[in-house]
């Protein structure tokens, strides 16, 4: 259960949102979507704790997510707009050094099936510097794969940069990983069709004027 | 826990013996600073004999502050630190990787350097002995304290001058003890204190350095 309280958050002295509230129970695909520049990036990163919002607060199963922290994170993948890939490392190192460092080891057999499935078979010893934008975001997507075990998933635009055949492999993986009572939060401007049993949508408005609705959406469309 | 600090270790000099241009570039900062000061003071054996502690010294405190700046810079970029954030690891223990992986290719190869300065200034066996002793212990809490300075300014314009403006102070104790205790072996009193001295800073910083990186990385970050 993800819960946002009252959050207001500003940028550079300009107010993004104030007072947002909503709550998305394990299972739901929480689609967040709004023009550029309304707050949504912001909004995941308070969502990540990567950013301490000006007031409120984001709750994971009741409580506050800064100060459960490393116990928060454990549970948490965020793919953010920045890959995390190193372009000195091979594709394979990055998603290896990538699940140590995030404090979830997976064995070398998990990687190469992780890699396999993101479509990049074949180019586990390339050098990420000589990778195409789409094929490094595959790497990043890759950590999805690996850490099929998180209930809770940020995606900052993950169809970004995507083939078509890209797009549809992960709007099934986000599908079936919600479907299996797991939250996925969201932001694309893409309307991808994803299949999923419970949908929820925050909407910014544009203008300027911080206004943001909290809605939920009929399972069955 | 110990296992994070390995793999953050590995993946740094990894990336290290990657790019060594990086890694050559502080090394050679420091070869050329000790050997340009005899060329400018002139050639007299006791003089060089007497200065060369210091200027080891100081060549290696300006080596460390000039490779600061890619200690986090590089990971902030492509977006690997917001992920070493999110980490269900404690930052601390990322932090003293990175820190520990920063030394290992900075403060080692400058402390094994000395001891051909050591024989190039015509030191005695004990005094390169408790020169590169003395940069042993001092290196390392180079690299641990600079981390702090790097991780404040992290992400701003004009960082570096920020960073050496912040930093330098807190070498300075590292630098007097540093030096001295080369000096005091010189003159033959006892060099102990000096170095148990630096032990201190060593012990002082690894214990709470990593918790003010980790603080400021989240802050720069934000």
């Amino acid at each position: 259960m993800l819960e946002v309280v009252d959050l207001t958050c500003e940028r550079g002295e300009r107010s993004l949102f104030s007072g947002l509230n909503f709550a998305a129970p394990s299972g739901t695909l929480l689609r967040i979507a709004g023009p550029n520049g309304t707050g949504k990036t912001s909004l995941l990163r308070i969502l990540c704790g990567l950013l301490e919002p000006v007031a409120g607060e984001v709750r994971w199963h009741g409580r506050n997510v800064r100060k459960l922290r490393e116990d928060y994170w454990k549970d948490l993948v965020y793919v953010g707009h920045l890959n995390g890939v190193k372009d000195d490392l091979t594709v394979r190192e990055n998603l290896r050094v990538n699940a140590e460092v995030a404090g979830r080891p997976a064995s070398a057999g998990r990687l190469a099936d992780a890699l396999e499935r993101v479509g990049l078979a074949g180019f586990e010893d390339r050098m990420a510097r000589f990778l195409s934008q789409g094929q490094r975001r595959r790497i990043s997507l890759a950590r999805l794969y690996v850490s099929e075990t998180a209930p809770l998933w940020i995606l900052d635009e993950p169809f970004t940069a995507l083939d078509v055949r890209g797009v549809a492999g992960l709007s099934t993986l986000i599908g079936e990983h919600v479907k299996k009572g797991n939250t996925v939060a969201l932001v694309t401007h893409q309307e991808v069709p994803i299949d999923a049993p419970r949908r929820q949508r925050v909407e910014f408005a544009g203008g300027g004027s911080g206004a943001v609705s909290a809605t939920e959406e009929d399972a069955a469309c | 826990m110990l296992r994070v600090i390995v793999q953050v270790i590995q993946r740094d000099l990894l990336l290290a013996v990657r790019q060594k241009a990086d890694v050559l570039n502080t090394l050679f900062f420091f070869v050329v600073v000790v050997t340009m000061v005899p060329l400018g003071i002139g050639p007299e054996p006791n003089q060089l004999r007497a200065i060369a502690p210091g200027v080891v010294w100081v060549a290696a405190l300006l080596a460390a502050i000039l490779s600061l700046a890619r200690l986090f810079a590089n990971d902030y970029v492509d977006g690997t630190l917001e992920q070493m954030l999110l980490s269900s690891e404690p930052l601390p223990l990322i932090v003293l990787g990175k820190a520990a992986a920063h030394w290992l290719v900075t403060g080692l190869p400058l402390t094994i350097m000395s001891i051909v300065f050591g024989v190039v200034f015509d030191l005695g066996v004990t005094e390169t002995g408790v020169m590169v002793a003395s940069l042993l212990l001092g290196t390392p809490v180079l690299s641990l304290i600079g981390a702090v300075g790097a991780a404040l300014t992290l992400g701003l314009r004009g960082g570096g001058v920020l960073t050496s403006l912040l930093v330098l102070p807190l070498y300075i104790p590292v630098l007097i003890f540093g030096s001295g205790a080369v000096g005091a072996a010189a003159s033959g009193v006892s060099y102990a204190a000096y170095l148990l001295l630096l032990g201190a800073f060593l012990l002082f910083a690894a214990v709470l350095t990593p918790w003010a990186v980790s603080l400021a990385l989240r802050i720069s970050v934000e």
